[in-house]
């Protein structure tokens, strides 16, 4: 592999083979290295790039790289004592050994979780209604698989196959996360959760065939509140034959469950529609922007922009056992993934061909997470169902939060989907007029900062020394140090009026500081 | 005041736009009401919804039953004439009866459905729940009065006071585009601090310095200047900044009001948020939704009745004048009314000990202004408010009189992210052709 690497490498980057050359590397932002291909990743991205004209991004800083890989890894920002480990290590193989211990925090199975119960519509109430004792133990068992790194394989033949009651067997709610229980309703479920498709694209025949696959799931409730057991409807005893959605035909005996018919046909190595579908997704979690995008939009309509980086994500997933941190491994330390955000090219493809980081404001509940983190006032969460209503305790993070039902204006300012309908975009992290305001000027983030008992702690540890306080507040809020230019900047402001007015300037200092790009966006 | 230049383009904005949508889809504004060859009303230009959070009893309301024995009325069993003949409210409404030409009371709306969730998403989409989220009717107001369909006002078109109503998604499948803008604060607060408009404490003159601070610091923004991303960014702030500087503090400032004209709506919460709604009526935005929450009355029924009738009878009668006074009122649609009715039988043993539960089967709402004739009763309840024996009115029929009164044809096609082929609102309801739209009042 190595070898075979070098030989690319010689072909790709031979002094002709730049497009352009790249402005210098910009402070503090980026690193000067020449591009070095790190996995089989970069050789089909920058392949493509080559072929279009394409100058790549430079190397992002160490800086960058440290607060990104947090944000995108475990949806946490990270704390100040914790980047300057980090630059004093000389080990050259520090990125990587950082993301193999991110890949193993609790807070992995956190953010990861989340991530699933939206693609999962994990939500107590209307018009999901798991109700919260469902909705908790649907979360569990989801935070429970990220947690042992179940095989994807696994993960989805349960979703698609167990029966029993949603306390007891928590992935039946697969079943029950559904508005509806028609079997229409469930296989547009199924085709967009593990292939990627809208089955409003596919011809009317086909959608039918695939409905038959579930048309024998039955509900029934116990006499326990809100318990129900999904199995397969005993009334129903016959055979049947049905058509699967690649055409070939089946016949399923009297008594045998379809849905494990239809999940050996899809689980299986063989079946692309599957790989595709969780590489593709995988692919677009971490780098902003899927091979075929949107993500599960997938069908003859929307090839993917590079089928052979495709192919090879697959074939590594396929070759791991379904080892889905292993693609998180291989996606986290090429070169493509640690790219500087600043574009070098005008192409009006660069983007979509992966040339730079992807840009993407933070997602609500990291948000929050992280205003928190830095300044200390907590949020507060509660249950509305049932009576009496449950709160979350305050030292909770909002990204633990297993139910879409526990919401609160922010959240919903900022995007959180609803969980109504499990599609990847029903998140939304555009940033808006109203989000602006709110971050600019709401009493909300106001009390955050005023009410910090750490702005009091690194004006405390200043002293009324204003570079040292820029310093913790740079530290403390994006996770590097000033540069110069900033620090004069910085300085002047929190000096500006006397010692009367340096609580006043904090504030004000790390209000800028909250509402910069650098903080809103991961970049 | 020094708004008004704005309110009248923004009005004019609003009406080229309905013009050209109803032209464009339909041939004209009579098939948006159906052929009928009188000369049609103006549309009606703005929407307060008064949403009855939790349920309001209907009894004691808008449909008093005071023959039906204390089994039904409790202790609230003396009526009121009210200003049109033959027309009489629960006594506990005495304001509201002097104004009863200006709205009309629907005494037969129906759905059936006695759970908050479902009731609410009924009430405010017009449909059963189904695979897709639908939109609450502002969200749908938002997407055909907008900003898409010439809407320029300096505040969103779709606005919330004071907080979300937190039982599912508004704009549902519309997304956030089209979700409300909450205000957040306290209308009858010594300052209505709107979330992100009106900020505590912090002077103009510092607003000024620390902005100026964080672009000077924006380091990111310089290095990437060509990100259309960051430049989208800025737009926003551009915008946020002319929001908070410009008009919008002013509107939302309910000192620029009398002191009388305040008294006259009542120093409440809710009161002060009917005062708020009319403001944003007189700059033309097209829907307000007033989340006035406290109706779920289990246990204590009456002790709340007795407390929150006056002032909600107060706020409602002195809007209602207030937007006749202005000639605001017939471009004004106002209605009232939350998920469900409660329980006409009153609910005397442990442990409720005099409440009234959930009751969707019968029950009212008001709706006036915009075009609406009022002094009408629509439909009728039997003689114990338990069921309808006339005219029954489901929830599209409502919803979709009041898009009909704003120009928005029921039937029109929706857009919807999956691209399916979807109408504004269903012709059927729980399976049964609708009653039809409310042309009683809509003549």
């Amino acid at each position: 592999m190595q070898k075979q690497l070098a030989l690319v490498c010689g072909v790709l980057f031979s002094s002709a083979a730049i497009a352009a050359p790249p402005a210098p590397p910009v402070k503090p932002f980026e690193q000067a290295e020449p591009v070095k291909l790190q996995n089989a990743i970069d050789v089909h991205v920058l392949k493509q790039l080559k072929a279009n004209d394409i100058t790549p991004a430079h190397l992002c800083s160490e800086e960058v790289f440290f607060r990104r890989v947090h944000i995108d890894v475990i949806g946490t920002v990270p704390r100040d004592w914790q980047i300057r480990d980090f630059l004093k290590n000389k080990d050259p193989k520090k990125r990587a050994k950082l993301i193999d211990q991110l890949l193993n925090k609790t807070e992995f199975a956190d953010y990861w979780a989340l991530k699933w119960c939206d693609l999962l519509r994990v939500k107590a109430e209307f018009p999901i209604n798991l109700w919260p004792n469902g909705a908790q133990a649907y979360h569990r068992w989801i935070h429970r698989s990220i947690t042992d790194n179940k095989p994807y394989d696994q993960f989805a033949r349960e979703l698609l196959t167990s029966s029993g009651s949603n306390f007891r067997v928590p992935p039946v709610n697969f079943y029950r996360a559904m508005q509806g229980k028609a079997p229409s309703t469930i296989a547009a479920s199924v085709a967009l959760t593990f292939m990627g498709e809208r089955i409003e694209n596919w011809p009317q025949h086909r959608r039918e065939n695939m409905e038959l696959f579930f048309s024998r799931v039955a509900f029934k409730p116990t006499a326990e509140w809100k318990e129900e057991i999904v199995h397969l409807d005993p009334a129903v005893f016959a055979p049947l034959d049905a058509t699967l959605p690649n055409g070939q035909r089946v016949h399923i005996k009297a008594g045998q469950d379809p849905r494990h018919v239809f999940a050996d046909w899809l689980i299986t190595d063989s079946n692309l529609y599957f790989s595709r579908n969780i590489a593709n997704r995988v692919w677009a979690w971490l780098i902003g922007r899927g091979i075929i995008h949107e993500p599960d939009d997938a069908g003859g309509h929307n090839p993917p922009i590079n089928p052979e980086l495709l192919t090879y994500l697959q074939n590594e997933l396929v070759q791991s056992d379904y080892n889905l941190k292993h693609l998180f491994r291989l996606i986290l330390n090429s070169r493509t993934y640690q790219q500087s955000s600043i574009s070098q090219s005008n192409h009006p493809r660069a983007e979509a061909m992966f040339a730079h980081y992807i840009m993407r404001r933070l997602e609500a509940e990291v948000l929050i997470d992280a205003l928190v983190g830095i300044f200390g006032p907590t949020e507060k969460y509660s249950s509305m169902v049932p009576e009496p209503f449950t709160f979350i305790p305050e030292e909770h993070r909002t990204i633990t939060l297993a139910d879409g039902s526990i919401s609160s204006s922010f959240l919903e300012l900022f995007g959180r989907p609803a969980r109504d309908t499990g599609y990847e975009n029903e998140r939304n992290n555009h940033p808006t007029d109203a989000q602006r305001m709110h971050m600019l000027n709401s009493t909300h983030i106001q009390k955050k900062i005023t009410r910090s008992w750490r702005v009091r702690d690194w004006m405390r540890k200043a002293k009324g020394d204003t570079k040292r306080l820029t310093l913790l507040l740079y530290a403390n809020i994006l996770t590097r140090r000033p540069t110069s230019e900033e620090e004069a900047v910085a300085v002047k402001y929190l000096k500006n009026g006397g010692r009367k007015n340096l609580k006043n300037n904090t504030h004000d200092l790390a209000w800028a500081l909250v509402n910069s790009k650098e903080f809103m966006f991961r970049h | 005041m020094d708004l008004q230049p704005t309110r009248r383009d923004v009005m004019k904005a609003g009406l080229v736009g309905a013009g050209a949508l109803a032209l464009g889809g339909l041939g004209g504004p009579q098939a948006v009401l159906g052929a009928t060859a009188k000369p049609q009303r103006k549309l009606a230009k703005s929407v307060i919804q008064i949403w009855m959070w939790g349920g309001p009893c209907h009894v004691d309301t808008f449909d008093p039953k005071p023959n039906a024995g204390e089994e039904i009325t409790g202790p609230l069993k003396d009526v009121v004439n009210t200003n049109v003949d033959g027309i009489q409210l629960n006594a506990s409404l005495p304001l509201l009866a002097k104004q009863a030409d200006k709205f009309s009371i629907i005494r037969s709306m129906t759905h059936g459905v006695n759970a908050h969730e479902t009731a609410s998403y009924l009430m405010q989409t017009g449909r059963m729940p189904g695979r897709l989220v639908y939109p609450c009717a502002g969200a749908v107001v938002s997407l055909f009065k907008g900003y898409e369909h010439g809407y320029q006002g300096i505040v969103p078109p779709y606005i919330v006071l004071t907080k979300p109503q937190g039982r599912f998604s508004e704009a549902g499948f519309l997304g956030h585009k089209h979700k409300p803008f909450c205000t957040g604060g306290d209308p009858n607060g010594s300052r209505f601090v709107v979330e992100g408009i009106v900020a505590q404490g912090v002077s103009d003159e510092r607003q000024r310095s620390r902005r100026a601070l964080m672009h000077d610091l924006d380091s990111l923004g310089r290095a990437n200047a060509r990100s259309r991303q960051l430049q989208h960014f800025d737009q926003t702030e551009t915008a946020a900044y002319d929001m908070m500087f410009g008009k919008a503090r002013d509107l939302f400032d309910l000192s620029k009001e009398s002191d009388e004209m305040r008294e006259r709506y009542g120093r409440t919460k809710f009161g002060q948020s009917c005062l708020m709604a009319r403001r944003l009526v007189e700059i033309g935005v097209p829907y307000i939704t007033i989340n006035y929450g406290g109706w779920d009355t289990h246990k204590q029924h009456f002790q709340t009745m007795n407390r929150k009738l006056p002032e909600m009878d107060k706020a409602m009668a002195t809007l209602f004048t207030d937007l006749s006074d202005r000639g605001l009122l017939d471009n004004t649609i106002v209605w009232w009314g939350g998920e469900f009715g409660r329980g006409p039988k009153v609910q005397w043993n442990p442990p409720w000990n005099g409440g009234r539960s959930h009751y969707g089967k019968c029950f009212s709402v008001l709706l006036g202004g915009g075009g609406f004739a009022g002094g009408h009763v629509i439909g009728e309840s039997d003689d114990r408010a338990m069921n309808v024996v006339d005219r029954p009115v489901y929830p599209p029929d409502l919803i979709g009189s009041i898009y009909a009164r704003m120009g928005i044809d029921p039937n029109q096609a929706m857009p919807n992210p999956r691209g399916l082929d979807l109408k504004v609102l269903p012709s059927e309801f729980k399976g049964k052709p609708t009653a039809g739209l409310l042309k009683e009042i809509m003549a």
